[in-house]
């Protein structure tokens, strides 16, 4: 967080929107629709970043936010018949509300308490999703019905279902997230969240409002993670509850503690490296988990700061 | 083709006789050095590629592993037949850790990765309705054994077929007419509370209707409990038979407190062996299970009856008299569902003979082949008994199996007709574009 001129960051963080822009004709098709994916995945662990990393609010419930855009979104296609735009504002929509209401209740507490709370309040999420089976297909999920997934410009039609598309689409959302994270973390809010998570306290002594600008994080994060889960829906074409259980609410943190916490990179980084350690591995090792672990152990031993914090630390200390 | 520059222009040169004859010639040359005749045999023989989307980790494991024997055994036996249009039968096994999410992935892979001719073998049904967008996407034939009702719903796509086990709607509408006539008129639901439970709960109800009895209590469960002792009490007094469907670890102490709460004076039990597959029935703690009924698929015991084929399909996967592994009793397998590994692996072989399946390119025709099926006979393909097949719903109908619990293993008391599970379809997959 030095004060370097603005033009590294933005040239690298363009650099990497280039790059994957570049990659999305040089890929073999099937590391390209992998990278269409984890592209959508990271945007996710972006949202998770904002809270854990600026803000240090470990949360265990970050699931509920990806699944509200998911379902969100899913449903109104599903049960409404409502356009992709549409449907994309709805997932949206459900998840900035769902984090407002949240980050209400739960930024009363603070630290391991934040933890459970956020957790439990996920788990409610994901009993709802299986009590309302009827309309959500509870367990099973639902297809998303491959006609109806077309995105309607004018006189141009998208089918999100092409390979192409589908990647173009997921980079836009992904590079949109990317620079709305670097401004946020080069503002003056980014630092403010930054002050809170380093002493909330001397923060508040200094007249901030540290309540308000916690809840606004939640909003902004959980809203992210939300328009993951809706382009998750729209793109891939199924919603189900196994994206609302607890494993999802790990999953954002371990890629952002791979990655590196509170680095706008980190999280496609991390997402990035624990697709292809699980892709690769589960093709030697039915134990490809295992191997998961033992790389997590290795990071956190030699990188505690994860790949792109620990490059920051030792070579590169303006990586945003 | 009409390069001004001339170089594709044909108009400016006419084929004569001895050019043609020149290109003949060399054509014939061609065709009959080494290389290429070895580049023909290696087009015609290379192996058929088979993506089996297996659940070797996660909830499913248990199943994934019998999954995969059976679907050895049944490629062993195909391809010591010569194969599938002569060319051998190569299965290509990627780990979906029964998630939904990952499941999609996997199908991705074998399309564009391993460039497998279709994709098989998926059990759970969240990982098949997760997967169906990328198969149908990807214009990948998906072969589930998964013997959910979405298949036959006609809610996936064109690309997923179900044609080696009965679906669940079938299953249960089958089982009304021996209930109704044997166990009892007044039935008490007991199920988990999701998806598995809710097709008991939705199609139980009508089909015994239909054969005169009722369903008097539906009793769902919540999937985090761990303990039942409290919801028997909800059982209606004057019910004559409790059907149970609950599964997963959890079944065991659902029985034991169910015996607890009854002792011996129980009303008929009903179940569906899914609940205790690969689980031996003589755990401790199932005793009160002993002269209920349940559903099979497939016999887990050896049966007196049993045909030649069954027999001979039972030596292939490797299982013994008690359905349990050759050589360890206590790997019990799932055999009630893993027949249908081995017989869809036969549908497919079928079809794509039928359809003179080539390669990838061919694949359209296949899902065409496959729906023009009609009926699988009894015998060595199909030794779980004769079937049908709705091309139109890309779903198999098959005889089902009631047995009893009596001396610690489970006797057939009952076989269904095919006919006592048909239903109207839901739909027309030919009606979606290839």
């Amino acid at each position: 967080m030095k004060d370097a001129s603005p033009a590294k960051p933005y040239a690298l963080h363009l650099g990497v929107i280039a790059l994957l822009f570049t990659l999305s004709f040089v890929l073999p098709e099937y590391h390209h629709g992998l990278l269409a994916r984890i592209m959508v995945l990271a945007v996710f662990a972006m949202g998770y970043n904002l809270l854990f990393g600026y803000v240090g609010l470990l949360s265990l419930g970050h699931a509920m936010f990806f699944s509200a855009g998911l379902y969100g979104a899913g449903l109104a296609v599903i049960h409404l018949g409502w356009s992709v735009p549409a449907a994309f504002a709805a997932g949206f929509a459900c998840g900035a509300l769902l984090a407002l209401v949240i980050g209400l209740l739960a930024l009363r507490t603070s630290g391991v308490a934040f933890m459970i709370v956020t957790m439990m309040f996920a788990q409610v999420f994901y009993l709802v999703i299986l009590y309302l089976a009827a309309w959500t297909g509870g367990d099973q999920g639902m297809v998303v019905p491959q006609p109806m997934r077309v995105l309607v410009l004018g006189s141009t039609s998208l089918d999100l279902t092409n390979p192409t598309v589908r990647y173009m689409s997921a980079l836009t959302l992904f590079s949109i997230v990317l620079l709305i994270s670097l401004a946020i973390v080069r503002s003056g809010y980014g630092r403010v969240l930054v002050a809170i998570r380093e002493n909330e306290e001397r923060t508040k002594m200094l007249g901030y409002d540290t309540f308000s600008n916690k809840l606004a994080a939640v909003v902004i994060s959980g809203s992210i993670c939300a328009a993951s889960g809706a382009a998750y829906a729209l793109l891939f074409g199924y919603v189900g509850s196994s994206f609302a259980s607890v494993q999802y609410s790990i999953l954002p943190l371990l890629w952002v503690l791979l990655g590196g916490a509170a680095t706008t990179l980190g999280p496609l980084i991390g997402t990035l490296f624990m697709y292809y350690v699980i892709d690769v591995a589960s093709g030697y090792t039915s134990a490809y988990l295992l191997i998961v672990g033992i790389a997590l152990i290795l990071l956190v031993l030699f990188f505690p700061r994860g790949i792109l914090g620990s490059i920051r630390q030792r070579w590169l200390g303006w990586l945003p | 083709m009409t390069d001004k520059n001339g170089f594709f222009d044909l108009s400016r040169s006419a084929l004569t006789r001895r050019t043609a004859l020149k290109g003949l010639a060399a054509g014939a040359g061609l065709a009959v050095a080494p290389g290429f005749v070895r580049y023909s045999q290696a087009q015609s023989s290379a192996p058929i590629k088979i993506g089996f989307q297996s659940h070797r980790t996660g909830i499913g494991a248990a199943y994934g592993r019998w999954y995969e024997k059976t679907t050895a055994a049944a490629v062993k036996a195909i391809n010591d037949a010569g194969g599938i249009n002569g060319r051998q039968v190569e299965v290509i096994i990627e780990d979906d850790g029964t998630d939904p999410g990952r499941g999609a992935e996997v199908v991705g892979k074998f399309a564009s990765q391993h460039k497998t001719d279709i994709v098989y073998g998926t059990l759970f049904s969240h990982v098949v309705i997760g997967s169906a967008p990328a198969a149908g996407e990807a214009k990948m034939p998906y072969f589930v054994v998964s013997e959910g009702h979405h298949v036959a719903s006609t809610k996936l796509n064109r690309y997923v077929f179900q044609p080696g086990i009965t679906d669940v709607k079938s299953q249960i509408q089958s089982m009304a007419p021996w209930i109704a006539a044997n166990a009892g008129k007044k039935v008490t639901q007991i199920f988990p509370d999701f998806a598995f439970g809710y097709d008991h709960r939705d199609y139980l109800p009508p089909a015994l209707k239909a054969q005169g009895a009722e369903v008097i209590a539906q009793i769902a469960i919540p999937p985090t409990e761990s303990s039942f002792t409290k919801y028997f009490p909800q059982i209606p007094a004057e019910t004559e038979v409790i059907y149970h469907v609950m599964v997963g670890p959890a079944v065991l102490t659902f029985v034991k407190e169910l015996g607890e709460f009854y002792g011996s004076n129980r009303p008929q039990l009903f179940g569906f062996i899914d609940s205790l597959e690969a689980t031996d029935i003589n755990s401790p703690g199932l005793e009160f299970l002993d002269g209920s009924h349940f559903w099979e698929g497939s016999p887990r015991y050896a049966q007196p009856d049993d045909s030649p084929a069954q027999k001979a399909y039972r030596a292939a996967v490797g299982i013994d008299d008690n359905g349990a592994a050759v050589g360890d009793p206590k790997d019990v397998s799932t055999a009630a569902h893993m027949f249908g590994c081995w017989e869809t692996l036969y549908v497919v072989k079928k079809a794509m003979e039928d359809a003179g399946y080539k390669g990838p390119e061919d694949r359209a025709k296949l899902v065409e082949a496959t729906e023009a099926l009609t009926e699988f006979a009894d015998g060595p393909e199909h030794p779980q008994g004769p079937k049908t097949f709705n091309g139109k719903i890309h779903q198999c109908f098959g005889i089902q199996n009631i047995s009893k619990v009596e001396g610690g293993r489970l006797n057939v008391v009952h076989k269904t007709k095919i006919e006592d599970g048909l239903y109207e379809p839901e739909g027309d997959y030919t009606t979606q574009a290839l």
